[in-house]
């Protein structure tokens, strides 16, 4: 799995320049790339449907920051960081990669053999039980439908918060007149 | 260790993302964070449902045995975390626009100091 | 916007959606689902609004209808969950398969829910964008 492998490390190049870079706009840009190179990662791991969706979400993700980033703040100034979060993110950066190599090994079965002790289940019921070919959008609207269910409930209230929040004051463009109290 | 080496570079990737919600001070930054830090999470999932030689859980044909596909309820999972991670996204844009309408900058040091 | 991007807009707009239903009603069938393609209908809006600006894409489909569209998704979800307690349990699939695997018309209530969740995200992801990049000017008008 040698391609793996490079689309993790450009993977974890593209997040090291998205973080340190001073300029906001090349930062969106490399973000942009992790998510297209996870995308592609997706396919290789077998996974056709989440690779779609990963990849527009990407698109619309990346039009919003952008969206954020123009005319704004565009170049930071040379700052003096924080050096106590500083401190304790490069503490927990060590501590996480300490812990993965004590307890990955142990833990977790090995890259390639998953355990499928519940999901055996799934592939095997999914053409007599639903009738559906795809195997993933049976378990998402039959199998475990409430689940899909409550992540409606969580977009809807995430619009619902949007609104409310772009709505207090002020005047708006294409949506008629908002209150405007002073 | 070939076993575990991609669960250790997800681990990673993880870290830079946390990294970057606790030591910077530009709000898109700890945004962007954020959003590392979820793609690591979706990958984690998805690496633990991979079989070898398996293939995508979709039947081609209707005699394909079951047992050769990947895991498929990973997947159903990762489906729904992403358009979330989508939501909780667009809901911190909305907030850092509406800061930087009200203090001026995104420098979340200096947003104590103002007082609106 | 440029006349390229107009241009190139007013071509393959209507592809943009178009595959965005293609991907939802084969959903039980092919990989994509309901969120991938509701995602992609809301893009190819979005694109009309980046094009050619607010007013246009609001003579196309407007905020009030985004609102309007995204509650009659939830209410048929809804809908068909609770439908299915009158046969069997919650969420039961009560239309049984008569169609075979394969074909468009099986699966019981997977594709409804399908078309259910396209109008929920599609329309959702539409207006959150509506609010964040159409309405302008805010430093001006917020000292409280």
């Amino acid at each position: 799995m040698i391609e793996l492998y490079v689309l993790l490390g450009l993977m974890i190049a593209g997040a090291v320049i998205a973080v340190e870079v001073k300029d906001l706009l090349s930062a969106v840009i490399a973000v942009g790339v992790v998510g297209l190179a996870l995308s592609i990662a997706f396919l290789l791991l077998r996974a056709p449907d989440v690779a779609i969706t990963q990849i527009v979400v990407e698109i619309a993700a990346v039009i919003l920051l952008i969206r954020a980033t123009l005319n704004r703040d565009i170049s930071s100034r040379p700052s003096a960081g924080r050096p106590f979060g500083a401190v304790m993110g490069l503490a927990f950066l060590g501590l996480g990669v300490l812990a993965s190599l004590t307890a990955f090994p142990e833990g977790l079965s090995p890259f390639g053999s998953p355990l499928m002790t519940v999901s055996a289940f799934y592939p095997a019921d999914a053409m007599s039980g639903t009738g559906a070919t795809n195997v993933v959008s049976a378990v998402i609207l039959d199998y475990r439908g409430y689940d899909t269910l409550g992540e409606a409930t969580v977009l809807f209230t995430a619009v619902v918060g949007v609104l409310a929040v772009m709505r207090a004051t002020g005047r708006r463009d294409a949506e008629g007149s908002g209150e405007s109290h002073g | 260790m070939n076993e575990t080496m991609p669960y250790i570079l997800c681990m990673i990737l993880f870290c830079i993302g946390i990294y970057a919600m606790l030591a910077k001070r530009n709000l898109i930054r700890i945004i962007i964070g954020l959003s590392i830090a979820e793609y690591a999470v979706n990958l984690f999932l998805i690496l633990v449902a991979y079989k070898s030689g398996g293939q995508a859980p979709i039947f081609d044909d209707r005699a394909m045995p079951p047992t050769s596909m990947v895991d498929p309820l990973p997947h159903a999972l990762v489906l729904t975390s992403i358009v979330i991670g989508l939501a909780t996204t667009a809901f911190m844009i909305a907030l850092a626009i509406r800061l930087y309408g009200k203090y001026g900058t995104f420098d979340i040091t200096r947003m104590r100091e103002l007082r609106g | 916007m440029t006349l390229i991007v107009r241009t190139v807009t007013r071509l393959t707009i209507g592809l943009i959606l178009l595959y965005g239903l293609y991907i939802v009603l084969h959903g039980h069938l092919t990989p994509g689902g309901g969120f991938a393609g509701g995602v992609i209908v809301a893009l190819s809006f979005i694109n009309l609004t980046l094009a050619f600006g607010g007013k246009t894409s609001a003579g196309v489909f407007s905020g009030e209808s985004a609102h309007l569209v995204e509650a009659l998704g939830a209410i048929m979800f809804l809908a068909l969950a609770l439908l299915g307690l009158q046969w069997g349990g919650f969420f039961d699939n009560f239309i049984h398969a008569d169609g075979e695997p394969g074909m468009l018309v099986s699966a019981g209530i997977i594709p409804l829910a399908n078309i259910a969740i396209l109008l929920k995200v599609g329309a959702g992801i539409f207006s959150i964008f509506l609010a964040l990049i159409v309405v302008q000017n805010f430093e001006e008008g917020d000292r409280q």
